[in-house]
């Protein structure tokens, strides 16, 4: 077994032993310091940081697989409401809410923390190493080490040692760092060592993985998220969260300092496959932001899937599409009005589920109005095939456009202030009677039907909308600098070998007096993988035998010893 | 463009594509051979002392001559347990393990080349890089992981876990080729990205390494274990003995991890770039996402480990399999049963 790197292995134990036993007792104070100092060490130690590293894998886990409030509200809602027994338990200790709950943040605070401690000694200790280079002493028995070699050669022992350790500076990528001794019994030592860039390489992975998590950390306070449904032929202007539907703040965002824009859209394009997979997504959009807010000057562009608009640090994306079914109502009062909703897509082919909820009919007076409020309710498909009186989607382009719907009339219930889904009615509302269903009807494109007030609906057919977000973090590009550092490290630290290698030069001698010969001892250690050293230490050896004056590759007569 | 052109471009598409899957079935077969060959070696008696590495010419005529009695020898002793005689005989030429294990390699090597020939013609059949679904990251993850196994076998002497990692191996390519197969075909705008080849292909390629990574740490575990028991008086004569050391499983599952472990985290970020361009944010724990984290930091936890007084052989390479455990979860489990942003799985 080869000693290992001290420093790659982290042998605190060694460090915690000789410490304490420095530390006498001497009075409550240094006891208690004593005692403070053992936790940190404890919490610095490889073992703690391993151990708090596998309880981030399994805190992790509960996030992968239950449902998360962050990612799917109703799924989770609807998780709870499958599993009375626990499901409200495990809400309450944040389990639907991992990745922001106490306990996870305890364990990758206390790991980054540990991280932290154990890695600035460490920077110290190498840039120490970096500076004075290996120490100029070698282990007294070579031969014990995992490779050695001798060699016997003519010369002067003074110079063999110089020649060795100029050459071994350059050798190899980067070279060796050298020192030279002479021993007291007049042998010289060149020691060498190769291969800190390892744990310049390791140290930078560890403080990239700093980096990130504060910069993941940043953008969490920052940041924000804002989605918005616009139908063909609208725009929306976002210069504050209420122009969104839905609107994601960090805790630290400040609304009145978010980027102006607008947006135009256009046209949506959609193209499928005869078996209804997409093959294209397009929305043609006109934009405009900073000084061209407020005029008539528009950017056109395209926006696509996989491919957002990027402007002053906020990017809106195309994440989605549907269908938004337009309806025109004539009022018993002789008015008429167009409405149009986004229906929400239920399946590939795009059977949408809506409601187009009329609050303020025309011709009522303000008592009568929440009597006689509307709402059309039901299913759109862009190709409708109805079966056993089901309408559904055949195919996700407008081929045969059809509307399933039931009319409701009375009090939509709106005044209570609890915000409604704008895809469906609040059912309570019907099951109290305030809301009666009047009237249900399959309609194509022209059709109508007329309710006993005379109120007649008219299905006048769809448009197409496009789900927009707009994204904002501010730390992004330190997230993406940070993860470069931490793979550019990470390679380092386990790709580039760390090796030693000792030369003991002396001069042979019989009981005569010297010989004129010279016999060079040389020890390898491989301080991390001992992979490929063994051809490397061949070569290392050669370099010590070869006599000064001869070119590579012509050596001269030595014998070479090994183990 | 005539019609004719459009029809002989089309009829080149569908031969494509017809080579792809006739070139999957060679692979699988080269892979279930190499299995079976794997099987003999393994369990033959013959064989296993040290390289027997006499080879020659001269000796074809009488190994071929030997053939006949020896199998027979072994139809009626299907538990190899070949008795004494076999052994002395053995010295002078390569035993049926040795030859069988050379035959496994060279068959998986066959497998190997269709496996590949067979991505090439899929990426002709649907013009597109091989790997946008369930099916084609399977046939290349097989791919990666068997030409991993035949450099390790090249430069270590490993060959007898083959029968380990060919299992998987011919599992997963089985799997691949029945229930996740689906026929050559475009991509729906979501995966039309350039992010699709790099993130992809670098997930399918670490992880094949991995799999070869986490059987040696498997059979790391069993020989190990095997070692103990036999200090303490087992059977001397057990199968697991032909397994090879385990300093020399450690080193190969450490070395493979070295490798794959920086492309798997090049892997997870190309998937945040992505996740950037096309959800809004590079990060956003999807199962996905933090299965993959999970998977990273296991890995992450084996390295150090084996660098810890205390955790290094059996704890770290227990955690070598479970980081490949969680890769296959993220693969087949996340995909399939938990839903979330990735459902690429095509099986719907």
């Amino acid at each position: 077994m080869p000693p290992r790197d001290s420093i790659a292995a982290r042998n605190d134990e060694d460090l915690l032993e000789s410490h304490s036993a420095r530390n006498g007792p001497r009075g409550t104070l240094a006891r208690g310091l004593a005692m403070l100092r053992n936790v940190w060490r404890r919490l610095t130690s490889m073992r703690t940081a391993l151990i708090l590293l596998f309880l981030l894998a399994l805190a992790s886990l509960p996030g992968a697989l239950l449902p998360q409030w962050a990612t799917n509200r109703a799924k989770t809602a609807q998780y709870i409401l499958d599993h009375p027994d626990w499901g409200p338990w495990l809400n309450r200790l944040g389990f639907f809410n991992v990745f922001s709950a106490p306990w996870f943040a305890a364990v990758y605070l206390l790991l980054f923390i540990s991280l932290v401690g154990c890695l600035t000694p460490r920077s110290w200790e190498l840039l120490r190493q970096i500076r004075t280079g290996p120490p100029a002493t070698a282990p007294r028995n070579l031969s014990r080490l995992p490779h050695h070699a001798t060699v016997t050669t003519t010369g002067d022992a003074t110079a063999a040692g110089q020649q060795v350790a100029d050459r071994l500076r350059h050798t190899g990528v980067g070279g060796w760092r050298t020192a030279t001794r002479t021993e007291p019994d007049g042998a010289v030592v060149v020691a060498a060592e190769k291969g800190y860039l390892r744990d310049v390489g390791n140290l930078i992975f560890h403080f990239s993985l700093v980096g990130l998590l504060l910069s993941v950390a940043v953008g969490g306070m920052f940041g924000y998220e804002g989605t918005v449904l616009v139908t063909e032929g609208d725009g929306f202007c976002a210069s504050s969260p209420i122009a969104y539907d839905d609107f994601r703040p960090g805790p630290l965002v400040n609304p009145t300092t978010m980027t102006p824009f607008c947006v135009d859209v256009d046209a949506f394009h959609a193209a499928y496959t005869p078996q209804g997979q997409a093959t294209t997504f397009r929305a043609d959009i006109r934009f405009q932001a900073g000084a061209d807010l407020g005029t008539d000057t528009w950017q056109r562009r395209t926006l696509e899937v996989n491919d957002p608009l990027r402007f002053s640090g906020d990017r809106l994306y195309l994440l989605g599409h549907g269908y938004t079914p337009t309806f025109r109502i004539s009022y018993p009062d002789g008015q008429v009005r167009d409405y149009a909703q986004p229906f929400a897509p239920e399946d590939s082919m795009f059977t949408s589920q809506g409601a187009i909820k009329v609050t303020d009919p025309p011709g009522y007076s303000q008592a009568d109005l929440r009597k006689n409020q509307l709402a059309i309710v039901g299913i759109f498909a862009p190709t409708a095939v109805v079966r056993g009186g089901i309408m559904s989607s055949g195919f996700p382009s407008l081929l045969s456009p059809g509307v399933a719907v039931d009319v409701y009339r009375g009090d939509l219930g709106m005044a209570s202030g609890i915000p409604q889904s704008v895809f469906a009615i609040d059912t309570a509302q019907v099951a109290n009677g305030s809301l009666v269903k009047k009237a249900h009807a399959n309609l194509s494109p022209g059709q109508s039907v007329t309710l006993d007030d005379g109120t007649k609906i008219t299905f006048t057919g769809a448009k197409q909308f496009v789900s927009l977000q707009t994204s904002y973090d501010p730390a992004q590009d330190w997230a993406l600098i940070s993860v470069i550092f931490l793979i550019a490290g990470l390679m380092a630290s386990l790709l580039i070998k760390r090796r030693r290698v000792w030369y003991r030069i002396r001069a042979q001698s019989t009981s005569t007096g010297p010989t004129g010969g010279l016999e060079i001892e040389v020890g390898g250690l491989a301080r991390t993988d001992q992979a490929g050293y063994g051809r490397e230490f061949a070569s290392l050896v050669a370099l010590a035998s070869s006599k000064q004056a001869s070119p590579a590759g012509d050596r001269p007569a030595t014998a070479v010893k090994g183990a | 463009m005539t019609m004719a052109d459009v029809e002989s471009i089309t009829v080149v598409w569908q031969l494509a594509s017809r080579i792809s899957d006739l070139t999957f079935e060679g692979a699988l077969a080269g892979y279930v051979t190499a299995l079976a060959c794997h099987a003999v070696e393994f369990a033959s008696r013959r064989g296993t002392s040290t390289a027997n590495a006499t080879v020659g010419a001269p000796a074809d005529s009488v190994a071929a001559g030997g053939a006949v009695a020896l199998l027979t020898r072994e139809g009626d002793d299907p538990a190899g347990g070949a008795d004494d005689t076999d052994d002395r005989s053995a010295a002078a030429r390569p035993g049926w393990g040795e030859r069988f294990g050379r035959a496994a390699v060279l068959v998986a090597g066959i497998g190997f080349t269709m496996n590949v020939l067979s991505l090439i013609t899929r990426g002709m059949a649907a013009h597109r890089a091989p790997w946008g679904n369930m099916y084609e990251i399977v046939s290349l993850i097989c791919a990666v992981a068997a030409g991993a196994w035949l450099v390790a076998v090249n430069r270590t002497k490993v060959r007898r876990i083959g029968l380990f990692v060919m299992f998987p191996i011919a599992v997963l390519s089985f799997v691949g080729g029945t229930v996740l197969y689906t026929p050559a075909g475009g991509l729906v705008p979501a995966l039309q990205s350039y992010w699709l080849v790099i993130h992809v292909l670098a997930v399918a390629i670490s992880s094949g390494m991995l799999m070869l990574s986490g059987v040696a740490s498997a059979m790391y575990i069993v020989r190990t274990r095997h070692d103990r028991r036999r200090g303490s008086g087992a059977d001397p004569r057990s199968v697991l003995d032909r397994l090879p050391a385990p300093d020399i499983l450690d080193k190969v599952a450490y070395r493979t991890a070295i490798v794959a472990f920086p492309l798997f985290t090049f892997a997870v970020v190309a998937g945040a770039l992505w996740a950037e361009a096309a959800w809004g944010r590079y990060w956003g724990w999807d199962p996905k996402e933090t299965t993959a984290l999970v998977t990273w930091i296991l890995y992450a936890g084996y390295l150090h480990a084996r660098a810890t007084s205390g955790w290094r052989g059996r704890p770290a390479a227990w955690i070598s399999i479970l980081g490949f455990a969680s890769i296959m979860f993220n693969l087949f489990v996340v995909n399939m049963v938990v839903s979330g942003l990735h459902s690429y799985a095509g099986l719907n």
